[in-house]
């Protein structure tokens, strides 16, 4: 373990202020979500990321926001455990009939001033699985969605955008709060 | 062959393959039922149709062979012998027919729901539909009895980034005397989607059943299809499958080897594993156009070909992989605070992994010798080198050390695949025919069936098992006597999927 620590030490960080795809809109993206962050919040945002229906897809690359290159917390963006914590409600999937209550009791459990961001493309509208009697809809079906992030499942790098987007006024189409973008998948 | 086809005595149904499927009577069902129970046989699926005649289709494995059958009963009456009653990893089947057909299974021992929380606003939404009762009785947990226990429920939002679901824990003092869960959150109505459904619409419903296995979902569907179909896939397309699973496993695997050290506080394993897959993911991307290659197998082959500059990512990522893993595994093996918490925590018997069938790590872990890519195999894996590490630890330890060894046995897989990888198209037309098809896949979690009835270019019954089925109510049994701050390492090792579980 020694070994691996002191090498931590001297090698450089992974973390990329720019991750390789797109390095310098990445490094752009990454200033603008800080300065914005601190305008805003204060440098903090607490994120509590609820799972009302999803594959599981989108939850892996939530979870990838948080590894080396990406490093979310270093905008001041965290996720926290308890709704009771949290001003952003990251909610993925299509919200099933089973998870409607969970997640209005979750919204409920926020306090305000909260932000509720859609995630994934069945977030949007159900995707493709709308119209099944399982499933309400898009997450706009049970709160109200300030905004969506697409993708199936976004990337983290869509994931930063859409947080950025949700930091920044003006970024999104319509002045926030309680605007739903246009996103399409 | 010859045990198993002895006891199915039926007519055998002529258009399924690749395996055969046999039209049963209750007493045939029943003598099935009593072979699983005395451990000839593994069961790997059980659910219903509503054909014509509402039936309920077993698939089993007989043991130490590769002879698979379907055996199906017409239930007419909507019951049909319970095969739980027998041999008790059948019960949440049951449980689950009985939600979604109607179909009662006679004699069971559980006759609670599953799945069916209560809020569909109908009930039997695969059989015959009728609306849900107004009020509906509340849901009962299993008695636990004793003096100074409590219980503490927990879900279905969780803690972390995990998908939903609920665990009802009974404790004394800190010892878990009871685990029992309750699933079906994120029951989507996959199935009931799928019927009707064009196979292309079918095959992104297949791949979006759990999305950390999307390419063993696709290739299990993909089997199916081919199967009933009748065609096969090109060589080139199965290694580019073999190749996306390969990858796919790896880096599934990584990120529950260090979430597993996370939870066990030891954050350091976390972070490097992160990487790992991370580089992983981004190599699949490079080569395939999508972090998770996501709808790129489909049925008849593969959606796109690997990029021009694939082989030198793939090349890329295997070097690093060697040059960092070992390390970690070497961290793994010399930091005893981390041992202290995963050695002898949550043991699996090897007696119940055998009787559950346990797939993937959970079983091979609990000295399992099952592996869909070598038993019943599938191209590409029969013309290519590698072992199925078996260990018998049986705990939280055993688990992490089967998913190294599985790690070090894909990285020789995707050398061997890209060494090997022949030239020609990458799909088959479908055809315009019909019939039924049985597949599976090994997805990092352990087998995926997949059974489908096709005709034309439309699905009219499909049928998903996620392996998660046979690990959920081991789960419960691995808990039992450990404290409650050992469940998440438990839970981590276990990594269930809920969505492919609850469809």
């Amino acid at each position: 373990m020694r070994r691996t620590l002191f090498e931590s030490l001297t090698r450089r960080p992974l973390t990329e202020a720019p991750p390789s795809v797109d390095d310098a809109a990445l490094a752009e993206l990454a200033a603008r979500v800080d300065r914005a962050a601190r305008r805003r919040l204060g440098r903090s945002l607490a994120i509590r990321e609820v799972d009302a229906g999803s594959c599981n897809g989108c939850e892996l690359e939530i979870h990838a926001l948080n590894n080396a290159f990406y490093d979310l917390e270093r905008f001041g963006l965290r996720f926290v455990a308890s709704p009771r914590h949290a001003d952003v409600l990251l909610v993925t999937g299509p919200v099933t009939r089973n998870m409607r209550e969970a997640l209005e009791r979750t919204y409920r459990a926020t306090p305000d001033p909260k932000w509720v961001v859609a995630v994934g493309r069945c977030a949007f509208d159900g995707g493709l699985f709308a119209g099944s009697y399982g499933v309400v809809g898009g997450v706009g079906a049970v709160v109200p969605v300030d905004l969506h992030i697409a993708g199936c499942p976004p990337t983290p790098t869509q994931l930063l955008q859409g947080l950025r987007a949700l930091l920044e006024p003006g970024s999104v189409p319509s002045a926030p709060p309680r605007a739903v973008s246009r996103g399409g998948s | 062959m010859a045990a198993l086809l002895d006891i199915i005595q039926g007519e055998r149904i002529g258009d399924h393959r690749p395996w055969p499927r046999f039209a049963v009577t209750p007493d045939v069902w029943r003598n099935v039922a009593g072979e699983l129970a005395a451990g000839r046989a593994t069961l790997l699926g059980l659910w219903g149709d509503a054909a014509a005649v509402p039936t309920v289709h077993m698939a089993i494995i007989a043991n130490g062979t590769a002879d698979i059958a379907v055996v199906s009963l017409g239930c007419p009456a909507a019951t049909f012998p319970s095969v739980g009653a027998l041999h008790p990893p059948a019960i949440r089947f049951e449980r689950a027919i009985a939600s979604l057909y109607g179909f009662e299974p006679a004699g069971a021992p559980d006759t609670r729901p599953w799945l069916d929380l209560g809020f569909w606003q109908l009930r039997h939404p695969l059989g015959a539909r009728m609306p849900a009762p107004a009020a509906q009785p509340r849901y009962a947990f299993l008695p636990v009895e004793g003096d100074s226990l409590h219980q503490i429920p927990v879900g279905p939002v969780h803690a972390g980034i995990i998908e939903p679901g609920h665990f009802r824990f009974t404790a004394g003092g800190e010892t878990v005397v009871r685990l029992e869960q309750r699933l079906g959150y994120v029951h989507k109505g996959i199935e009931s989607l799928m019927a009707g459904a064009t196979i292309e619409r079918a095959a992104q419903l297949a791949a979006r059943t759990s999305g950390d296995s999307t390419v063993a979902y696709g290739i299990a569907f993909a089997h199916a299809v081919e199967a009933a179909a009748n065609i096969e896939a090109p060589p080139r397309a199965r290694y580019l499958r073999a190749l996306m699973a390969e990858l796919e496993r790896l880096a599934n695997h990584f990120g529950d080897i260090g979430a597993i050290c996370n939870d066990a506080s030891f954050s350091l394993m976390h972070a490097h594993c992160g990487i790992l897959r991370e580089l992983v993911l981004r190599a699949a991307d490079g080569c395939f156009g999508h972090r998770l290659m996501m709808d790129r197998v489909v049925p008849g082959g593969v959606a796109c070909d690997l990029r021009p500059d694939g082989a030198a990512l793939v090349g890329d990522v295997l070097l690093q992989i060697r040059q960092r893993f070992p390390r970690l595994v070497e961290l793994y093996d010399n930091t005893a605070s981390l041992q202290d918490r995963t050695a002898a925590t949550g043991i699996v018997g090897a007696a119940l992994a055998a009787q559950f069938g346990a797939p993937g790590y959970v079983g091979r872990a609990s000295g399992r010798n099952f592996d869909a890519r070598k038993t019943p195999g599938y191209a590409p894996y029969d013309q290519l080198d590698f072992a199925i590490p078996v260990l018998d630890g049986g705990d939280v330890n055993a688990r992490v050390w089967l998913r190294i060894r599985e790690v070090e046995q894909s990285l020789a897989l995707i050398e061997q695949l890209m060494e090997r990888l022949p030239p020609g198209p990458i799909a088959t037309a479908i055809g315009t025919g019909g019939g039924e098809g049985l597949g599976f896949a090994e997805g990092f979690r352990g087998d995926v069936l997949a059974w489908v009835r096709l005709e034309g270019a439309r699905i009219v019954r499909c049928h998903l098992r996620d392996p998660s089925w046979f690990q959920w109510p081991l789960l419960e049994a691995a808990i039992e006597g450990n404290i409650v701050a050992d469940f998440p390492l438990c839970n981590k090792s276990f990594n269930c999927s809920y969505s492919g579980h609850d469809l």
